[in-house]
């Protein structure tokens, strides 16, 4: 019976890992080479994908630039406040 | 007048050739941007618990006073207050030494390079040699430096053409000129580091 009452915990976790993101704003000041160059750098992404990011922030205002924990995102604003992007985060569902 | 940052070909580092009077100003735009780092201290704000705040020396938990210190160090959780806060108390010293240091970085290795306390000479030219991280470093700076500059003059999304039409004797002028030269500088590195 302890195994079975085990099993939705694991659920909840899972459903729990993943509940924040990281979102960049656009700004008038800096540039759509930076930006992309800092999505590719910090996060690994590749160039593509950098720059579909990158256009997101440009043209929509915002973009979601990484998911995960609250603990990982808050590395994650922290870093694009370092590089000088404004960054916030909040709950995947917000 | 310096063409910007250019890989260089023989080990991967980035280069650029500053006339004095650019690398005078770069220094002075860095010089600036660490006098306002440490200049609004970053305090913790004050509780009604006096044993409280006398054991809190973690860092500030509020929206920096200055635009440009606001706009460095943006609020994390913009629904959240107290998530805000907390964010803000374990992460600004950090970010302020970290930008701080970016600044100063620039300004030794502008120094070092053979730029004199005080410009007189004409005709010196500063020759920067920066090795990946040296670049990110003042890669960062340089955003800082603009947002700095930006958030002084007001810059908004799309009102380019309000700065072309400012007339020659407005000192915003030169500012933004200023400005625009940060960017080709940044531009410039950006393209170096990815080719």
């Amino acid at each position: 019976m302890p195994v079975e009452l085990d099993e939705p915990q694991t659920d909840d976790e899972t459903l729990l890992a993943r509940p924040w993101v990281t979102i960049v704003w656009n700004d008038p000041v800096n540039l759509m080479s930076y930006v992309t160059y800092v999505f590719q750098t910090y996060f690994g992404y590749n160039r593509k994908k950098a720059e579909k990011l990158m256009m997101e922030v440009h043209r929509d205002g915002r973009s979601v630039v990484s998911t995960g924990s609250r603990e990982e995102m808050e590395r994650d604003v922290q870093a694009m406040h370092e590089y000088g992007l404004w960054a916030t985060m909040q709950k995947a569902d917000a | 007048m310096t063409e910007g940052f250019v890989r260089s070909r023989r080990d991967g580092s980035v280069v650029a050739s500053f006339t004095g009077f650019e690398a005078d100003l770069l220094r002075s735009l860095a010089s600036q941007l660490v006098e306002l780092l440490r200049n609004e201290v970053a305090a913790p704000t004050a509780s009604n618990d006096p044993l409280e705040d006398l054991l809190d020396f973690s860092g500030p938990t509020t929206e920096p006073d200055d635009p440009v210190l606001a706009r460095l160090f943006p609020t994390a959780y913009p629904d959240d207050e107290e998530a805000a806060g907390e964010f803000r108390r374990f992460t600004e010293g950090t970010l302020r030494d970290g930008k701080a240091r970016n600044a100063v970085l620039i300004i030794d290795m502008l120094e070092e390079a053979g730029l004199p306390p005080a410009l007189e000479e004409d005709g010196l030219f500063i020759d920067i040699e920066l090795e990946v991280p040296q670049a990110h470093a003042w890669m960062r700076s340089f955003t800082d430096i603009r947002l700095a500059l930006a958030t002084r003059l007001e810059i908004e999304e799309g009102d380019e053409s309000f700065w072309d039409l400012l007339p020659e004797d407005d000192p915003r002028t030169h500012v933004h000129d200023i400005y625009e030269w940060v960017g080709y500088l940044q531009e410039t590195l950006v393209h170096a580091l990815s080719s």
